[in-house]
């Protein structure tokens, strides 16, 4: 079988005007929302304590909720979490109590409405180490990007490294900026997909660019766009299927995997796809506006050979 | 020009066997244990021990499948849970209160595999429930303490030398003396360097007023701060072992946190009680007028104690009768080392104490010559005598040397109990996950199931969409999946959930470097080359992709290993050992397989994919 079977190649440079516009639209689109809403940062990053309760029969948060508030912890967000008789409660740092006695203790209170109430999950984070979590999270962005342009520059051109950034900011960004629409926890495995996408983006981009490096050293097209064509277009098939068989694994893991893998696997699907159009459509275009050309690919002639007469 | 050499055909057979054999174990499960472990790190884990628990459960008519001594504890195994739950309370009720029994989970894979080095992974906390703990030690407290100590010393260093000061008192971190002239400031300065180099020593003077602040040097310092965190450890192990959890994880985790992780424990309010008690220690005088009398000796044994007395063992067995005025508690040790006399060259365990600590020690020893003391460490509520020794002559100074220990084993012993009573500096628990164990077993069953279910998915689809040549990658695939576990085996990594995660997600992404060959051969066929020159085209051609693509892949991982923690780091191991497998298996292994297939066939007109 063979879906991809092209016998012209397509012209995604003709649309490329149009593809970064809309890229970039969707950027500053992130960007505004992420400084204006900002991201919902979950307990790992912001500190605080999370609880997840299960509960024999479908459990009714209002009723939660308000008991927990006439107990003293009004401040107690109650939320159904994956299913009806999951119940997710968060809460604040609070200054004097330590987590330990405030898990506790409001483990007990749940108990008094519900002696069969079970205590499933409690995650308890500093504010302190919530701060170092984030700053660390920062900071490997910051350090998979540069290693990845570097590792770029050096076997492909700095063009190429630019090109590769560009995109996968651009599907970072939107994923962030879903998550920030949306207002999404954002927690520490959510920042792990995040980091994948930015593996699985360049690794996409990476294999056009070597297509396209591979078109410059063998034909005689001068025609720079029309070289990134053909390199699309040849490699076409593969990304769409690769994307695909990524895409079955983690839908699987979205549908199947459970509440712990959910938000990892919701990032990942959208990242998936957004880093299958960045690869095809953004990082090329990006590439040529930046002047590449075929000679920055041909071997420099040995200088020498001018001297056999 | 499709064949490999044999040697090639050997290696790879080779790799599949050991990935097998190592992968091996993961598939046994678990059967029901109990773990038996002396409650002091400094007792002995022996053959005697091993025939105790065989004899304690013939008596209680268990029958174990299998009793097993390693360097940590005796294991036994049992059929079911029935059964491990009756051991482990009959092994309890036999063995008493210094040994720790415990519930576990042992693998269940045959002895020659174990014998072979192949172990299953760890499952994380995650998967089988527990708690993991951060605690942070506060250290400008340990600073302070240490501050405390040096201002006792030096105020009984100073009145030794007779030299006059006008005021001593810490502010903070730092020791500050006051001086009438600048001779008698001198002469101070000159005492405290030689007896405490670890001090720096600065001068001030404000008016008529000669001020001298006393301050650790930046290296003693961290020395401090390290034996704070040592000590905390040794307290933790300690406080941990009676938890009776089976295995344990207690590490530093930078220079002033500890991580302690408890799978399985499912109270975890006890083990948040315990972790944060502090364990006291006590010095009082034995009443040695009552000592005398047999009679009273016999009846404080069976709990009639006189009037303002109390009645211990001795861990001989000896009972003790100690007054119930407490002479010093464990807040005046500084420190306590194991050594031996000088003169007589027994075992001793030598105490510092701080200043004030001295000074009382100084009075009680030189009324009390000839008699007995005893310290007491009261853990879990329960009392118990570590060491009762004769005063021979007034001690002063503040450092304490015990004799009449047994062994040098002995000493060791006492000196970690007195280190271990307390804590060096407070801690505070700054992180917390914990999973009940419902939950773990949810997770592990999901995300197999999911991994599962989405390779099973991906393998019928590469089988419809690339025929014979997707067979091959499926099988391919399904190599790495075990080169991977068996990667992780060897290294006795911990599998998390996200770890999973990272499994499911390189078995995605490694399906690339398949369709990336698969893609060529068929580009190369179409443009009319032969079906063997096109088979050794697509895997040449691709492998450059392949590699590029991978690494950069890898530096994310890399990344995300070096600067992640807990769940990320997990995720990490995974995606990276995967991506290195997935390139063996995606171009050697399948390569192999096309080469068996194809390569003899001198006339090859079609290839299917």
């Amino acid at each position: 079988m063979e879906l991809f079977h092209l016998k012209r190649d397509i012209p995604f440079m003709r649309y490329a005007r149009s593809t970064i516009f809309a890229s970039v639209f969707f950027i500053v689109a992130s960007i505004a929302l992420l400084a204006t809403k900002g991201l919902n940062l979950g307990v790992d990053f912001t500190g605080g304590t999370m609880m997840e309760m299960g509960y024999p029969a479908a459990a009714d948060v209002t009723s939660i909720r308000n008991h927990l508030a006439k107990n003293g912890y009004a401040d107690a967000q109650v939320q159904n979490f994956g299913s009806s008789t999951d119940v997710l409660v968060r809460l604040p740092v609070k200054a004097g109590i330590t987590s330990a006695q405030l898990s506790e203790r409001v483990v007990a209170v749940l108990k008094q409405q519900e002696p069969k109430a079970e205590l499933r999950r409690v995650e308890f984070v500093g504010p302190q180490v919530g701060g170092e979590l984030f700053e660390d999270g920062a900071l490997a962005l910051l350090v998979v990007s540069i290693g990845i342009v570097l590792y770029l520059a050096l076997r492909f051109e700095w063009r190429f490294a630019l090109g590769a950034m560009f995109a996968t900011a651009h599907d970072i960004f939107i994923v962030l900026g879903v998550w920030s629409l949306f207002q999404w926890d954002f927690s520490l495995t959510v920042l792990a997909a995040v980091l994948a996408i930015l593996g699985y983006s360049v690794n996409d981009t990476v294999v056009v660019f070597d297509r396209i490096r591979e078109n410059f050293k063998k034909t005689r097209m001068t025609d720079v766009a029309a070289i990134m064509d053909n390199a699309k277009t040849a490699t076409l098939g593969r990304t769409i299927i690769t994307s695909g068989t990524t895409q079955i694994m983690v839908l699987a893991m979205l549908l199947l995997g459970g509440e712990v893998l959910y938000g990892f696997a919701l990032a990942l699907t959208i990242g998936i796809v957004v880093g299958t159009y960045s690869s095809v459509l953004v990082a090329s275009p990006i590439v040529l506006w930046l002047g590449v050309s075929r000679e920055d690919f041909l071997k420099p002639p040995k200088e020498d050979s001018g001297a056999v007469v | 020009m499709n064949r490999y050499p044999l040697w090639k055909y050997i290696l790879i057979v080779a790799a599949l066997l050991v990935a097998f054999i190592y992968t091996l174990p993961n598939f046994f499960g678990d059967v029901p244990a109990v773990q038996v472990m002396p409650l002091r790190s400094t007792e002995k884990v022996d053959a005697v021990l091993l025939q105790r628990v065989e004899a304690a459960l013939k008596t209680a008519g268990v029958s174990s499948t299998g009793v097993s001594l390693d360097p940590r504890g005796v294991k036994a195994r049992f059929a079911d849970s029935d059964t491990q739950i009756k051991a482990k309370d009959a092994l309890q009720t036999a063995l008493g209160s210094s040994y720790t029994v415990a519930l576990n989970l042992l693998s269940a894979s045959p002895e020659w595999l174990t014998s072979m080095g192949a172990l299953p992974m760890n499952l994380g906390l995650d998967l089988r429930g527990g708690v993991h703990f951060l605690l942070q030690v506060d250290m400008p407290k340990a600073l302070e303490k240490a501050a405390e100590r040096y201002q006792g010393d030096i105020r009984t260093l100073l009145r030794e030398k007779k030299v006059r000061y006008t005021g001593i008192g810490r502010e903070g971190e730092s020791v500050k003396l006051r001086f009438r002239d600048a001779a008698q400031l001198d002469a101070a300065r000159k005492a405290i360097e030689e007896a405490y180099p670890d001090l720096q020593l600065d001068e001030s003077q404000i008016g008529e007023e000669f001020a001298l602040v006393a301050k650790l040097k930046q290296v003693a310092q961290i020395k401090t701060q390290e034996f704070a965190l040592k000590q905390n450890l040794t307290t933790l192990r300690n406080r941990v072992n009676e938890l009776g959890v089976a295995e344990p994880v207690i590490q530093q985790q930078g220079i002033d946190r500890i991580v302690v992780q408890l799978p399985g424990v499912q109270d975890t309010a006890k083990a948040k009680e315990i972790l944060g008690r502090t364990a006291t220690l006590e010095i009082r005088m034995v009443d040695e007028e009552r000592m005398q009398d047999p009679a009273t000796v016999q009846a404080a044994a069976a709990g009639q104690s006189p009037f303002g007395t109390e009645m211990y063992f001795e861990r001989n067995g000896q009972p003790v009768i100690v007054k119930k005025t407490v002479v010093l508690t464990g807040e005046y040790i500084t420190d306590a080392q194991p050594g031996f006399d000088n003169q007589s060259n027994q075992a001793a365990v030598h105490i510092n104490l701080d200043g004030r600590g001295a000074r009382i020690f100084k009075n009680v020893t030189r009324e009390n010559v000839g008699k007995r003391m005893a310290i007491l460490l009261i853990e879990k509520g329960k009392t118990e005598v570590v060491t009762a020794p004769v005063i021979r002559e007034e001690i002063g100074g503040g450092r304490v040397q015990i004799t009449g220990m047994d062994s040098t084993q002995e000493a060791n012993d006492v000196a970690l109990l007195l280190r271990a009573g307390a804590l060096a500096a407070p801690m505070e628990i700054v992180e917390e996950r914990t999973i009940g164990p419902s939950l773990g077993a949810d997770n592990i069953e999901r995300g197999m199931n999911s991994t599962l279910i989405g390779f099973a998915a991906v393998a019928v689809f590469m089988v419809i969409y690339y025929q014979f040549f997707g067979l091959i990658s499926v099988l391919s695939l399904s190599t790495n999946v075990f080169l991977l576990l068996a990667l992780l085996s060897m290294m006795q990594a911990t599998l998390t959930l996200p770890g999973i995660a990272g499994i499911a997600l390189t078995l995605g992404m490694a399906i690339d470097a398949n369709v990336i060959i698969a893609e060529r051969i068929r580009e190369e066929l179409r443009n009319g080359n032969s079906p063997q020159a096109s088979l050794a085209a697509g895997y040449e051609r691709a492998w450059d992709t392949i590699l590029d693509s991978n690494i950069t892949t890898l530096i994310a991982g890399i990344a995300l290993f070096w600067l992640g923690s807990g769940p990320v780091r997990g995720f990490a191991v995974t995606l990276c050992l995967g991506i290195l497998t997935s390139m063996f298996s995606a171009v050697t292994v399948s390569r192999a397989m096309v080469n068996l297939t194809y390569g003899r066939s001198k006339h090859l007109t079609k290839v299917s994919i």
